[in-house]
């Protein structure tokens, strides 16, 4: 077998290059109810960290402190430069329940960009798939933001979103605005509710309708058994394996490849991930509580 | 022995005259000692605290320090301390913050402390150090606590001239011959040492020591050398760490207090190929055997000289106006380690251990290009129960599918 070493995974960053540990304040600009339990935050982020913390790509995250409850690793919503800043977040844990009580004004402190983010560089003229299960469909945003602004440099691209309801699903005002730049934007929830027209089941039936091409190729992020329901399906199709790319979840901590809880086999999450290439770590999926 | 610089030999009675040399220069001097029953590495008052006179006898779930009259000031080897204790402490402050008016202003983390200089370190233990090196300040971050404690060390290594039951830094090709890593070196020959310096540091203490030393000839050299090689043939001679067929009935865990104790297997590791041997067998039955006996208790990882999971705790004052965030070790064999949102990655004892042993054997080497394992022996001795990673890596081999 192969392991990490042996593929094209080298760190995104130089040695060195960024202080462990180096925060910028933000301040909370607007609190955006996404769907039960999940905020949008956009935060104004205050010199001198502004520019390093706008200089993300699509996949990457951030860790976003509290001080005195805690950090938490949440994937970047926004698309590179924009500003404000967005995060996506489930009030699940200490910090992301405290964060979802702070007032409008408050201030948070942020480090980051961290990890290996999704390969859309790679992905011009490709038929590409982004697809996302309930929350992981924020650390997919940016990255059908930038497809929805260079379209062309698609040859197509499709968005296939699940939730468990339809009110669980993220970003809806988005939606229309993405189909209006030729992105294809099809929906599926666990459990329909009253009005609910579009299908009911999980994310990777609806890669029936999507074609398989020599190109296509797929992103997504969702909880683990979607993921590999959705590469099981992808690769009966025919796809291979190294047009698979999917985002990872770890306890991420120090974001800097030194606490060493975030690790998955021989990766570190935070600086191997959370973007990986299913065939750098199929070995490693196959196996359960890794 | 590796250097080409002037050797000298070096009384035992000058050990104070050392450790006075690095205090007078501003060091905090540490040094191995006896405490509750152990060798540990301490704050030395005086060279008269070195554990002289002790032997540790060292197995599966077994320590015991037995007196021997002829035994030098460091004629034990590993015990449960080890350098990462000093320069990736157990617990330490790693940012402080204040509030004021809404807004968090950070404070300085602690307070200088003096530079260190550990007096006993071995081959396995340079070794750690190098590897600890990797994680913290060779890889894309660089951990500013440990760099400001490590760019200070002053290592005064000690060759070995024996080896416990549970070493096999031979396997890891980590020792016991001291080749790099070191300021001073002591070699034991008889009664006394031979000294020689590794660095600029090193040779300016020795140049301060060597009007009273006398120079050793090469002869003299050679003859130590020859003492870590007939160490090193035979641990090479040792057979594999033999399979138990019913690992429970370790006689250590089973008896702790029956004394003397019987002759241990001494250890040797096979590592040919073993990072795709264990990342091969991710689902060998043999996890669920060592998960019946591991008690999950973490000590392995706390005795580990390389092992660096660390989780950050914050501590806010009543006001919730002062914080500060506490850096600890952390250990895979806690369910902390592997939280997630919702789930555990490494919910069993049987994930847990699997964690351990291909990370320090299999996955290290892709993340750092080495071993995490320098063959110290410390993981097996600490083990409550006495499981032994030679022996369920061995197991593993027997039967790989």
């Amino acid at each position: 077998m192969t392991g990490l070493s042996d593929t094209s995974t080298a760190a995104v960053t130089t040695p060195g290059a960024i202080p462990p540990w180096d925060y910028a304040r933000a301040t909370i600009a607007g609190m955006h109810d996404e769907a039960p339990g999940v905020q949008t935050y956009s935060l104004e982020v205050h010199p001198p960290h502004r520019q390093q913390l706008l200089a993300s790509k699509p996949g990457q995250f951030n860790m976003l402190y509290l001080p005195g409850i805690g950090e938490a690793a949440i994937s970047i919503a926004s698309q590179p430069d924009a500003e404000p800043l967005l995060h996506t977040v489930r009030a699940v844990g200490n910090v992301t329940q405290r964060l979802a009580a702070l007032p409008l004004g408050a201030e948070i402190l942020i480090r980051g960009p961290y990890g290996r983010p999704w390969p859309l560089e790679d992905l011009a003229g490709t038929d590409l798939i982004i697809a996302a299960g309930g929350v992981g469909l924020a650390s997919v945003r940016a990255a059908i933001s930038q497809a929805a602004a260079s379209r062309d440099r698609f040859s197509s691209v499709a968005v296939l979103i699940g939730a468990k309801t339809p009110d669980d699903l993220l970003y809806q005002h988005e939606f229309a605005h993405w189909q209006a730049t030729g992105l294809e934007v099809a929906l599926i929830v666990d459990t329909a509710a009253s009005g609910w027209q579009g299908p009911v089941g999980f994310v990777p039936q609806l890669l029936d309708n999507q074609p398989i091409s020599e190109t296509t190729t797929i992103l997504t992020c969702g909880p683990e058994v979607m993921m590999r329901s959705l590469a099981d399906a992808a690769f009966t199709r025919g796809l291979s394996a190294e047009r698979f790319y999917l985002s990872m979840e770890r306890n991420m901590q120090c974001a800097a490849g030194f606490c060493g809880l975030c690790q998955f086999g021989p990766a570190f999450v935070c600086r191997n991930g959370p973007v990986f290439r299913y065939d750098q770590i199929a070995h490693f999926l196959e196996v359960p509580h890794l | 022995m590796s250097s080409s610089g002037p050797v000298f030999w070096f009384e035992q009675s000058q050990l104070q005259t050392l450790i006075d040399t690095l205090r007078d220069r501003g060091r905090r001097v540490i040094g191995p000692q006896v405490r509750d029953g152990a060798v540990i590495y301490a704050d030395l008052p005086d060279a008269s605290a070195l554990p002289t006179g002790v032997l540790d006898e060292q197995d599966g779930g077994w320590y015991r320090l037995v007196e021997e009259a002829h035994a030098g000031p460091f004629d034990h080897v590993a015990g449960p301390h080890s350098l990462k204790n000093f320069l990736f402490p157990p617990r330490e402050t790693i940012q402080r913050w204040r509030r004021q008016e809404g807004s968090w202003q950070q404070l300085a983390a602690e307070s200088p402390v003096a530079p260190l200089a550990v007096i006993g370190p071995r081959a396995c233990d340079l070794a750690a150090l190098a590897i600890q090196d990797r994680v913290f300040l060779e890889s894309d971050f660089v951990d500013p606590f440990y760099k400001a404690r490590r760019e200070q060390l002053f290592v005064v290594a000690v060759n070995c001239r024996r080896a416990a039951a549970t070493c096999f830094c031979h396997s890891m090709g980590c020792g016991p011959a001291i080749q790099r890593g070191f300021d001073l070196l002591l070699t034991p020959v008889a009664e006394r040492f031979l000294l020689e310096a590794g660095s600029a540091a090193g040779t300016a203490i020795a140049t301060t020591l060597a009007p009273q030393l006398t120079p050793a000839t090469t002869d003299d050299a050679a003859q130590a050398r020859q003492i870590s090689a007939d160490l090193a043939a035979s641990m090479a001679a040792r057979p594999p760490t033999p399979v138990r067929s019913n690992p429970v009935a370790n006689p250590a865990a089973a008896a702790p207090t029956a004394v003397p104790h019987a002759s241990p297997p001494p250890r040797s590791l096979d590592t040919e190929d073993i990072r795709n041997l264990l990342f091969d067998n991710l689902e060998h039955n043999r996890w669920q055997e060592v998960a019946s006996r591991c008690l999950s208790c973490g000590n392995c990882t706390m005795v580990c000289p390389t092992c660096f999971c660390s989780s950050v705790t914050e501590v806010a004052d009543l006001t919730g106006d002062n914080v500060s965030r506490e850096r600890q070790w952390a250990s895979c064999f806690t369910l902390e380690h592997g939280q997630m949102h919702g789930e555990n990655a490494r919910p069993t004892t049987a994930a847990q251990y699997r964690q351990w042993l291909t990370h320090k054997l299999a996955g290290w080497i892709d993340q750092f290009g080495s071993s995490g394992c320098t063959g110290c022996g410390r993981c097996i001795t600490w083990c409550p129960v006495g499981i032994d990673l030679t022996e369920e890596v061995a197991a593993i081999r027997e039967t790989s599918s």
